[in-house]
């Protein structure tokens, strides 16, 4: 359900949902739960991996992992030039862990940040997987 | 491509979203609408 708010006709919903800036957009499940927030003017394509990491955040915490690794696959292939790549190749590994408990998945991704973003923070939190 | 059908009634989009169980975009904007 898309909803916009505008700060001169709608401030007590700014104030309900601590939004302290715009742009900001907030991505809440289903039951009304917010999930994912963006803050800040951000081009097309890292919008649009934004949209995607909070759709993919949304599955992995109603425990649907292999739809929430699908999703942060494709933000880490398809999106691979913008800021949410490596949050989305992290989340990949864990959710593929969450769904199999087979601990390779974050040895793996951690090689993978290692190589493919290896100034990323999200390569540094996982450096604690590779043995 | 489709236009965006933008709601104003935070409650109603809710309300909706949790009889489809779709996610909620809320877009705080302070663009000329």
């Amino acid at each position: 359900m898309p909803v916009r708010a505008h700060i001169k006709e709608q401030k007590p919903t700014f104030e309900r949902f601590n939004a302290q800036w715009t742009p900001t957009i907030l991505l809440l499940d289903s039951a009304g739960a917010e999930k994912h927030r963006i803050e800040g003017f951000l081009p097309v394509d890292d919008f649009l991996a934004q949209l995607e990491l909070g759709l993919a955040k949304i599955s992995f915490q109603h425990g649907s992992y292999a739809e929430a690794e699908k999703r942060f696959r494709t933000i880490c292939g398809t999106y691979r030039g913008t800021g949410a790549a490596p949050e989305a190749c992290y989340w990949a590994g864990v959710s593929a862990y969450k769904a199999s408990n087979d601990a390779t998945h974050l040895g793996a991704t951690a090689s993978q940040l290692k190589e493919q973003f290896p100034e990323s923070e999200w390569t540094r939190k996982s450096s604690v997987w590779i043995h | 491509m489709s236009e965006i059908r933008w709601l104003k009634d935070v409650d109603a989009a809710l309300k909706e979203a949790n009889a489809t169980q779709k996610p909620t975009l809320i877009d705080f904007t302070a663009a000329p609408m």
